[in-house]
């Protein structure tokens, strides 16, 4: 039982690593948008603006903000690459085989979080030749592991909508009224403190801003939300998330 | 085992339009079993529910001896299934859908390996094997995925339309392969078929379908010669005169059955060489007007028509056609 409970899920995993190994150009792609937020947006915030009491923006704050960006970039598409399954067909061959499908549902989770948490890694790898430094190993291993927890959190938010959507149309609609405002609500950009009431209200309904905080205290050693609170509020969101999406991928029509 | 399928009763109703009504049928170990019917005529529908991926709305149906809805583990684990459209992971090479499809049936790395080369040179494709499957030609795809669902061993292989879309050469060899696989194999393969010639050469058995409903069951020479010998089709100057026509020959008794398509009759007779005087003297002394004759050895089309009054041939480029050739096209 449990062996084939591990073999569904490494089998889900296998694929996701053969495909992302495959699409050797979209990594590159996918690399690049955090990149140039980070090279150019950075130079632009520190040159213009001053932060409240006087001291300059240093662009080693975005870092954290775009490996939780590429972590949630790259782990909803994940999920919702279930809608592409369907669309080709190689979600049947999935449903049909004598295997359950909440295990399915956690091999693609683990799949796809493996190949968000690369892209993750890459950013802190390359942020860091560009000279950003961070404050101790044990931190940087600290947030590969939030990088894990987020991950699983929103592929399993990506195959719940995916299990919903009924057309690959739809599949735009998540990623340009869901993931962009994730991002820009989360503090990736800008500092959570001295919000205007309605922000601060949206921005700490965002699971993303309790990543990006835990983020950037494992990484720079500083961040306004405690960091047993963002710990707390992730692990809770990958948890229900990963219920939440085997239940619906389990109810899902072809 | 004598019978690898049992269904009893098995219905399908999807919101007040039954697909599938009250199917009973058998289908014996190591047989080559068809279905043929139209687009639309509960074909797939039937396979979806033997195969596990649609609930029945009632009856019950037996595979391998496991009931398709308390077993499906089971059933699942003991069939193979071809679908009508592709369900390769066309960003992968054959030899990994072959691979992932053995270890989803739990198979151990080393009888994988020895399965992967068996299908592989069963179906031809060894030597493209490593290429990613967007490379393969409709053919090449579909032979992979018949290996794919030969991969774990199943006793039973559904093959839903195996050779729609595909040109007339390929579809020969796919129907090659079929064969052997049912005798080398020993596999009981179940097809859905809406190409007459398809199931005429493949089929030992064959049970026509019609809106949900089995209208005949037997083997293609016994459904044919049951039509009571050769089919006479006369084309009319004017269809008006189709139902008196009709009329006369039934009367004169030397037709056994008489049906009607657009502006052509068809009638049976034994012996139609002798037969085609009588025929045309018998509408020229009622005054009807014949544009053209001929005869013909009996065909399953004319068995279609005389079970359902309509013949498969009148839906042109059916629905499920046009869909897959459209996915095929938007894959390009």
């Amino acid at each position: 039982m449990v062996k084939k409970a591990i073999n569904t899920v490494y089998t889900m995993w296998l694929r996701e690593m053969l495909r992302f190994w495959r699409s050797k150009s979209r990594i590159v792609g996918s690399l690049a948008t955090p990149l140039f937020f980070l090279i150019i947006l950075g130079a632009g915030f520190s040159s213009s603006f001053q932060l409240q009491g006087g001291g300059t923006f240093d662009r080693s704050y975005l870092a954290p903000g775009l490996i939780g960006m590429s972590v949630l970039f790259s782990s909803v598409m994940g999920g919702v690459s279930i809608i592409w399954d369907r669309e080709f067909g190689f979600l049947k061959e999935i449903l049909i085989a004598p295997v359950s499908r909440f295990f399915v549902s956690l091999g693609k989770a683990v799949g796809g979080v493996t190949t968000s948490m690369i892209q993750g890694i890459l950013i802190m790898i390359i942020a860091w030749l560009i000279g950003i430094r961070y404050v101790s190993f044990p931190g940087v291993l600290a947030s590969i592991a939030v990088m894990f927890v987020l991950g699983i959190g929103f592929i399993g938010l990506g195959i719940s909508l995916a299990s919903r959507i009924e057309s690959h149309e739809g599949f735009q609609m998540v990623m340009s009224f869901l993931t962009l405002p994730l991002v820009l609500l989360s503090g990736a950009f800008f500092p959570i403190s001295n919000l205007p009431g309605w922000l601060i209200m949206l921005v700490y309904a965002n699971p993303l801003t309790y990543g990006v905080e835990a983020l950037r205290w494992f990484l720079l050693g500083n961040s306004i939300i405690p960091v047993s609170l963002s710990i707390i509020v992730i692990v809770s969101f990958a948890l229900s998330m990963t219920v939440l999406g085997g239940k619906l991928f389990g109810k899902m029509k072809v | 085992m004598l019978y690898a399928i049992e269904t009893t009763g098995i219905t399908k109703i999807f919101e007040g339009v039954t697909a599938v009504n009250n199917v009973s049928i058998s289908v014996k170990t190591g047989e080559l079993f068809g279905l043929l019917g139209p687009n639309g005529a509960g074909k797939t529908t039937l396979i979806n529910m033997l195969s596990t991926m649609t609930e029945p709305s009632g009856g019950s149906a037996r595979i391998w001896d496991f009931d398709i809805s308390r077993d499906a583990s089971a059933v699942r684990q003991s069939i193979g299934v071809v679908f009508q459209d592709t369900t390769l992971d066309d960003r992968l090479t054959g030899r990994e859908n072959l691979d992932l499809h053995g270890r989803l049936y739990g198979m151990d790395s080393k009888n994988r390996k020895k399965r992967i080369e068996e299908v592989l040179s069963l179906v031809e494709l060894t030597d493209r094997a490593d290429s990613i499957v967007k490379t393969y030609s409709g053919g090449m795809m579909r032979r992979l995925e018949i290996a794919r669902g030969l991969m774990h061993h199943p006793h039973v292989l559904f093959l839903d339309e195996p050779t729609l879309g595909l040109d007339p050469q390929t579809r020969n060899h796919i129907w090659e392969y079929i064969k052997i696989l049912n005798k080398e194999e020993g596999v009981t393969i179940v097809l859905t078929t809406h190409y007459m010639e398809e199931a005429d050469q493949l089929c030992g058995r064959i049970a026509i379908i019609d809106h949900g409903r089995i209208v005949a069951l037997d083997t293609p020479v016994a459904l044919k010669s049951r039509l009571g010998g050769d089919v006479i089709t006369l084309g009319l100057e004017n269809p008006a005169d189709m139902a008196r026509l009709c009329d006369i020959y039934k009367k004169n008794g030397c037709a056994e059955i008489v049906s009607l398509k657009k502006n052509e009759v068809f009638i049976t007779v034994r012996e139609g060489e002798r037969q085609i005087p009588h025929v045309l003297n018998l509408a020229l002394n009622a005054g009807i007007p014949i544009q053209s004759v001929s005869l013909r050895k009996p065909t399953l089309d004319d068995v279609f028509l005389h079970h359902t009054g309509r013949a498969i041939r009148d839906k042109e480029a059916s629905e499920a056609e046009r869909v897959g050739y459209i996915i095929r096209s938007r894959r390009k």
